[in-house]
């Protein structure tokens, strides 16, 4: 090992004190924003808090979930990343199989792959999507945020290139042994690809979690907004409507900088629980996906 | 002759058999990407009629044309519309190509595993926000009157910047803030490009006396060129997408004049005003454009950087 120069040394110094500053830029207005949520209306409206809460109180908590609106829209979510990431991966699952056969075998595939991978390439835009889902009749109803992303083509892309990678031999053995096309994808190619459907499956939960545009539009009654579009409203739009009257005398208490802040870290909270014990799943996809053989 | 052409008809009546689930387990998803991304293609007739949404999506509606498209031509704000999405996406897509390149290096030479992986943790996080959750931060932060970045300004004796409500300060706030959600998640990429170049060149170019600074330019750099030039290239696809989730959530009517771009004109055209025709039409425009930039993209990166893609 050769010993350290002395400008190596202030390198390295600096460039650890420099990623160490760009990573807490990427935490801290998190750990801010639940500051705010945490502390008193008095001292957020005045610009008080930094990085801990002041004058420490649930009341914006208790606010917000005693709003029916935020546990129907939470409903709403779940119902969504469980139906939705279901069929997301049970298609991804099935569609990636044929198409991982090679030319000689499943001739049709290259065909297929085409008609799937120009759907990446090429869209009707946002009115006639809007038109189409309007025309047959999915508007106010969860099928306007499952079906029409029900294909994640880049995943199927994903998952087909990995399940050329396992040994044809495993497959010719089940043949032999009788097992036909379907029991051969759940016996050996999905017991081998386990890594990448975890991440798969992770991708299409985020996504659909996060997802919020479809919601806006698709509902007409905010009551069938999932969490995100819900968020939406009441963050970014600061959509009085859906705030009753009544509930005003409750607003008195807490203030609007604090109720937002609690929404945002609530909406948060999910993707910040699992993140530290998920990433590696997290990560790997972009490298299965983008760089492969 | 005749024997082997009988063969292979019989051969072939086994082959489709055999073929079969391999084709229904294509049809569901076959019968959903149908209905709802070939659809909507067909539905693109909407940008040359006059489109009376009580007559129904493929019902008797007037056809004008491409006069939807001269009304859009001769709008007072298109060709800014267009000016912004460019401007927006073009920066967008160099720092989004430098920023996570930079960072790999940088996160590269860290030797502490615990800091290299605590460093990394964080900072790809953002990227699995949603712009409703860092949006609503942001708006916290930016603001004028009590946001902590404008009090920490304060401090040094900056006046508050009203940076989503000032069309001087709106664009490279879109611009930085796109920066922070990304950078960390682009650098995967780039590290995962490092880890595979041979450590022989480094041992070899240090018995010839170079140091790391030399390293990183003549061994590291190099040996990450595909994944850079790659990576260039894919990125042409982004040409008009300057952003439409981060932008909808942090602009309004005070900053369309810099902010504005093609996705929000026709949200706001389509779905706000109704007029469905036109939206339709500058809908049209976007997914022609972006699908040559695209097309050509995979093109080059096919040709130059041997990327497959199935």
């Amino acid at each position: 090992m050769i010993k350290d120069s002395r400008g190596r040394k202030v390198f390295l110094i600096t460039n650890n004190i420099f990623l160490i500053a760009a990573s807490l830029l990427c935490l801290l207005p998190i750990i801010h924003i639940a500051a705010v949520s945490f502390s008193s209306s008095s001292a957020a409206t005045a610009g008080l808090v930094r990085l801990w809460p002041v004058n420490f109180t649930l009341n914006s908590y208790d606010y917000v979930f005693k709003r029916v609106e935020f546990w129907r829209s939470m409903g709403v979510s779940l119902r969504r990343i469980t139906l939705g990431g279901s069929i997301n991966m049970l298609l991804t699952i099935i569609i990636a199989y044929p198409l991982s056969k090679e030319n000689r075998s499943f001739p049709f595939r290259t065909f297929y792959v085409w008609l799937f991978f120009i759907t990446t390439l090429f869209n009707g835009g946002l009115i006639p999507g809007y038109m189409l889902i309007n025309r047959i009749g999915l508007i106010d109803t969860i099928w306007s945020l499952i079906l029409p992303g029900a294909v994640p083509v880049f995943n199927v892309i994903l998952l087909l290139n990995f399940y050329r990678q396992i040994p044809k031999e495993l497959e010719e053995a089940a043949f032999i042994d009788g097992a036909n096309h379907w029991a051969t994808l759940w016996r050996i190619y999905v017991p081998t690809s386990v890594p990448a459907l975890a991440t798969l499956t992770l991708f299409a939960l985020v996504g659909h979690w996060n997802s919020w545009f479809d919601g806006l539009i698709y509902m007409n009654r905010p009551e069938h907004y999932p969490l995100q579009s819900y968020l939406q409203t009441v963050v970014i739009q600061r959509d009085l409507s859906l705030v009753g009257d009544d509930e005003w005398k409750d607003l008195m208490e807490v203030s609007d900088r604090t109720v937002k802040a609690a929404q945002i870290f609530l909406g948060a909270l999910p993707i910040l629980s699992v993140y530290p014990f998920l990433q590696r799943y997290f990560v790997k996809g972009i490298v299965l996906g983008s760089i492969k053989g | 002759m005749f024997r082997h052409f009988k063969g292979s008809k019989k051969r072939s009546r086994e082959t489709i058999l055999r073929e079969l689930p391999l084709h229904l387990m294509v049809l569901p998803g076959l019968l959903i990407i149908l209905l709802f991304s070939y659809g909507p293609m067909a539905g693109i007739i909407i940008a040359f009629q006059k489109f009376i949404p009580a007559k129904g999506l493929f019902g008797a509606q007037k056809w004008v044309g491409f006069e939807n498209f001269i009304y859009v031509w001769n709008m007072p704000d298109s060709l800014q519309v267009l000016w912004n999405t460019i401007i927006i996406a073009f920066f967008k897509i160099v720092t989004g190509l430098i920023v996570p390149l930079t960072f790999a290096i940088l996160i590269n030479e860290v030797r502490k595993t615990i800091l290299k992986k605590t460093v990394q943790t964080l900072i790809y996080l953002p990227h699995f926000l949603s712009w409703i959750i860092l949006g609503g931060i942001l708006i916290d932060v930016l603001s004028p009157s009590n946001g902590i970045v404008n009090k920490a300004l304060g401090l040094i004796g900056i006046k508050p910047i009203f940076f989503l409500g000032d069309n001087a300060w709106f664009r490279i706030t879109l611009i930085v803030t796109d920066i922070w959600k990304g950078f960390g998640f682009g650098t995967i990429v780039y590290l995962s490009a490092i880890t595979v170049i041979d450590p022989n060149l480094y041992e070899a170019s240090i018995i010839d006396g170079a140091n790391r600074w030399k390293q990183t330019w003549h061994i590291t750099l190099p040996g990450m060129r595909m994944v850079i030039v790659l990576l260039m290239l894919l990125s042409l696809g982004n040409v008009l997408n300057a952003g439409f989730d981060q932008i909808f959530n942090l602009y309004g009517p005070i900053v369309y004049e810099t902010g504005d771009i093609i996705d929000t004109l026709v949200y706001r055209i389509g779905l706000i005003n109704a007029q469905f025709g036109v939206a339709t039409a500058i809908g049209l425009f976007k997914s022609v454009v972006s699908f040559i930039f695209i097309s050509v993209s995979y093109f080059l990166a096919y040709r130059y950087a041997d990327y497959r893609i199935f």
